[in-house]
Parts: structure tokens; sequence; C-alpha cells
């Protein structure tokens, strides 16, 4: 049987998620037709927006459905070019974004904007006094992950609201990895907008959430990306991916009764393999330990063995996990993550990401601790470090 | 060559799953003629390599490398390459080039190519050591450091042992190594020399002037 350990990427589609899209799958009708096909349809989508709402605490007119994270990351930093202001606007984003944010934002740039990138500590995290000593009087967004995908390190996106909420500076922030793994209220979060995705939470590609705060109030501060017809509020054209929005619509009623005791099971699953490894396998490093994190994120470094030879004989073994290693990404640069928490590029090439989820037992980690201890001696024997 | 970032030839999984020649013993109790090393642990790729010689013929080789899948399976299969038959001639052994262990794995994908073949380099420098060592000139090595490009101090043997590591026209042994970014004037003589090393060691297989 094979080890999923790679959640931080995209997750298996939830049971229940299964059979609902099953279930829906007779339902062609345009929601927005008047006709009964298309008005049934147009109920069970009304029924999903409830649902992503209560899940993310949220009033459900603030939800707008996209097709992915990233959509809903580049229709909130590209706003910023398309409102044309009569000044230069200025933004605040962190360099270890996802590259939806990081990329858009390069892009803002090269059409003129100003963009600070606020480098994390050496815990992964960067503070609300970093935020506050870079907001000038043209600063008009802050965008910053909720929790990174690597190290699954916490950013303390409460604590930066409050810090902006006196201010008319917009918040934005990109909750994908954190969705689903953290219990999140937006309603407490003071953020004015939020992107999530489907595949992160056991729903499937191809959808995504935007969350605009008091949209009705405050439609005109964004602008929207694709333009046509009247779905979603205006906002957002292209007939619904019906699909996908009852499939998330039912991954977020799931986790809503499941999140609080999956959150303690997924915690101490990880713990347990930490603790296993770090008895199992001398010379490693717990990326970000020490740093708040998302309960099923462990990113470990295995010292004198490079992160892609580990992670493809632990898929030959039927374990699947990632790494930050730059080898496997194409690009040459180490993670800036672990860059910025070890600073050491040695750090980052010898990373595995082992990323736990509900599917995920204690079985998982017993076997992924054998062979990986199997695995990291037989590569430290053809290595030359020392 | 696969299209397929990730899809490593057959070849490349058995030689990364199974690899052979590793170094097993202490360096010192190997007793080697010639020791060469590349690369850093911080760039993600290290590579030490260790031969024997005899009659000026490689008798032995032994390796240890830090690195991706890529990067240990061609230093396994370089082993292979050199001690096959008897063992390879130094002067062959010298003049091996990145294209030759690709061909020997089957292919490997685009993007591995220039940073995990590093073994040819480490077999140059091992047999640079082992004429070291014997103090002797090295016979396949051009000593005579004749001066093509003046602005950066390039080299011809420079320039060959770039195409020797894979600079098969003059766009990336410029982006290499900056030739004829200053006067200019070095560039008809690049090229004409570019040219002669990628006739001999590429077999007009890849090098087109047209390109340039
Ligand atoms: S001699 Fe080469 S650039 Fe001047």
């Amino acid at each position: 049987m094979d080890i999923y350990l790679d959640n931080n990427a995209t997750t298996p589609l939830h049971p229940e998620v299964k059979k609902e899209i099953k279930n829906f799958l007779n339902n062609y009708g345009n929601p927005s037709s008047m006709h009964e096909t298309g008005r049934k349809v147009k109920s069970k989508i009304k029924k999903a927006r409830e649902n992503v709402a209560e899940f993310f605490d949220a009033p459900a007119n603030d939800i707008i459905f996209t097709a992915s994270g990233s959509e809903s990351n580049n229709t909130v930093l590209k706003s910023v070019l398309f409102n044309n202001y009569d000044f230069t606007p200025h933004i605040i984003t962190t360099n270890i974004e996802h590259p939806a944010v990081l990329e858009t934002a390069r892009f803002l740039e090269k059409n003129g904007i100003e963009v600070s990138y606020l480098n994390v500590n050496k815990d992964g995290v960067v503070t609300p006094e970093q935020v506050l000593k870079e907001i000038k009087d043209n600063t008009v967004l802050v965008s910053i992950m909720w929790a990174n995908n690597e190290i699954g390190t916490l950013q303390p996106i409460r604590e930066i609201g409050e810090i902006l909420e006196d201010k008319d500076i917009l918040f934005h922030s990109d909750a994908v990895q954190a969705a689903g793994k953290i219990k999140l209220s937006l309603r407490k979060s003071k953020l004015d907008f939020a992107s999530f995705s489907g595949h992160k939470i056991y729903a499937p590609k191809g959808i995504g959430v935007l969350y605009f705060k008091n949209f009705e109030k405050n439609k005109k501060t964004l602008v929207p990306l694709i333009h046509g017809g009247h779905q979603e509020k205006g906002f957002r054209a292209s007939t619904e991916n019906t699909i996908g929005i009852v499939a998330i619509g039912k991954a977020c009623e799931q986790l809503n009764k499941e999140i609080d005791d999956e959150i303690k099971r997924i915690k101490n699953l990880r713990d347990l393999f930490e603790k296993k490894v770090e008895k199992e396998i001398d010379d490693i490093i717990i990326n970000g330990k020490k740093a708040p994190r998302l309960p099923g994120t462990s990113n470990i470094t295995f010292k004198r063995v490079e992160g892609e030879s580990i992670l493809l004989r632990l898929d030959l073994n039927g374990i699947r996990v990632s790494t930050g290693s730059a080898c496997s990404t194409g690009s040459l640069d180490p993670s800036h993550v672990l860059m910025a928490i070890s600073n050491k590029a040695e750090v980052a090439h010898g990373s595995v990401r082992f990323t736990f989820g509900r599917e995920n037992t204690k079985k998982d980690v017993d076997r992924t601790v054998k062979i990986l201890k199997k695995e990291i001696n037989t590569l430290r024997k053809m290595s030359p470090i020392k | 060559m696969s299209d397929d970032l990730w899809v490593y030839s057959d070849k490349v999984k058995n030689h990364f799953t199974n690899p052979k020649n590793i170094l097993e013993v202490d360096e010192k109790e190997y007793d080697y003629d010639g020791k060469g090393q590349v690369g850093s642990p911080a760039c993600g790729d290290m590579m030490v390599v260790y031969i024997k010689v005899e009659n000026q013929k490689i008798k032995d080789f032994k390796w240890k490398t830090f690195g991706c899948a890529s990067a240990i399976a061609s230093t396994s299969v370089l082993s292979e390459m050199v001690t096959r038959n008897g063992g390879m001639s130094l002067e062959k052994a010298y003049e091996i080039t990145p294209e030759q262990i690709i061909e020997n794995l089957e292919g490997l994908p685009a993007n591995k190519i220039h940073c995990s073949v590093l073994g040819d380099k480490a077999l140059r420098a091992a047999i640079d050591d082992y004429f070291k060592k014997q103090e002797k000139k090295n016979p396949y090595k051009d000593e005579d450091v004749e001066i093509v490009c003046e602005c950066f101090n390039i080299s011809k043997e420079d320039i060959r042992m770039e195409v020797l590591e894979g600079a098969t026209n003059f766009s990336i042994l410029q982006a290499r190594t900056k030739i004829g970014t200053q006067c200019g004037k070095c560039i008809d003589k690049t090229k004409k020399l570019l040219k002669e090393y990628v006739d001999k060691y590429y077999k007009e297989k890849i090098y087109n002037p047209e390109k340039d």
C-alpha cells in the first residue's frame, strides 16, 4: 500500500465529497437558467456557499467562488494595478509567499507599483513590527500568507490585522495552506480578503474561494479579473464550476464536523513521527520546530544527503513526500524559508517535507520511519561529506 | 531524451538504486593513484573520485557522491565506462564529455544535465592529480597557455575544457566565461576554435554554426 505524505501539495478527495460528486453528476443545469433544471443547481450552490462560509466563519455573502487559490491571489493583487491610483501605490508582502503571490507582485513591480518583500526571521515568521516599519503614505495593500507551505510556520495574521485596522490599507492573506489544517475565523481575523483552494481541503482541483469582506459595501475596492456575465454577484464572470462548488461545499461541511478531532489526531501523528525519526536517525534538523506551525507538517533536513535522492528512494518504496532541494524544483536557488531559518544552503538541499492528512495512520508512521532509516543509511554510505 | 522532466530512464533508475563501485573503505585504505573532487555541499552536488592507474590505463575507479538521482547515477555509470574491457586509456578518459555519460545513461531530463553531470570533470581532476603525484607533465593537458581572450584571460585550453564540459555553442561558452564581451576582438578566433573542438568531441552532432 502506498503511503501518501504530501498533503500540503494536494489532498485525496474526502469519501463524502466523492459521493456528493457522483450524486450531483446528472445535474447539468446552468444555475443562471430560470427553469427548474437550472434552479435546482442554483440552490445547491447556495447551500455550498453557506457551508464554506460557516467553515471559515464568514458571512455567505462574502464568499466568491473562483477557479483556484492562484486566481483569488491574482484578483486581489492585480486590483492594485487596475485601480488606477493617482499616485504610485505601494504594497507589502513577504519573500516566502507562494509563486501565485510572489510572481504577481513581481508583475506589479514591472508595471510601476512599489513592492516591499519582508524577510522572515530565523523562526520563519514575519513580525507585526516589521510590517509597521514598512508602511508608507502610499501603502495600499498588505498580503501575507497565513501558513507557509514548506515548513508550515504560521504568520501572526491576527496581530498584523490589528496594526492595520485603523489605517486605510487593505489586508489580504493567502490562506491556502492553513485551510482545513487549523481552525480559521475570518470574522475575527480583520482580513479584507483571503484566498482558499479546494484541492488542499479534500475537494477537487479547479475550485477556489476568495473571501471578500463586506462585499456589498466594498465591492469597488477590487477589480474583477474576469469580466463577462453576472455570475458571483457580477464580480467573477464564467458559468459556475458547479461540480467543484458542490464538492468544496461538501468538503467544508465534513471538515467542520471533523476538524477538532482531526487537528489533534494529525498533530499526534506528526509528533510521533518526529520523535521516532529523532530516535532512529542521527544528524537531522527538524526545521521550524520551535515556531508555531501547522499540526501536520514536518520538514526535516538529513545532513550529508540530498533531498531529491531521498524523495526518489522513498517513492520507489511507495512513500510520497516532497523536498525543498533546489535540484527538484528546477530553480537553482534553495528555498527562501529554509535559507532564512538556517542561513545554510545545505539545510535546504537535504530537506524533506512530510505532510500528514486525514487518511494517514500510525502504521504509516512506523513504516515510513523504518524505510527512511534504511534509505538514509544507504545514501550516507555513498556521500563524500563527513 | 525524455520530454518529461521527471521521468528518468530505466538505466538511471538502476544505477541510482544499485550504484556500482562506491568507495566503501576509508580513502587512505584504498591507496589510490589519483583523486579528483568537484562541487560542494552548498551547491547541492559534490563528488569525489579515486583512480588506480596501470600502464596508462584506469585499472580501478571508486567514487562518493552527494547529490540528486542523476548525479549518483552518472558517477556510477562513469565508473563502469572507464573500467570496462581492462580499463580506458588515460588519454580517452581525459576527453570524456557529459554527452557520453548521458548517452550511457540512455538520456537524462533536460533540466538535470548541467547541474548533475560532474563526473567527467572530477575524473579529469583525478588524472591531473595522478600526474602531479608522479611528478610528470600531463600529456593530455595543453600546458602551453596560449591566451585567446585577453580581456578575460581565457586560454585555448580553457575553451577546450569548457567544450568538454558541455559548452557546445558560442552562447553557452559566452554565458559561462564572458568571452568576447569586452572589446570583442577575440570573437572570430574563439568561434573557429570552438568549431574545431566541438567537431572533434561531438562529431558534428550538436554544434550548429547557423545558431550563433
Ligand atoms: S579579447 Fe576577448 S573580449 Fe577582448
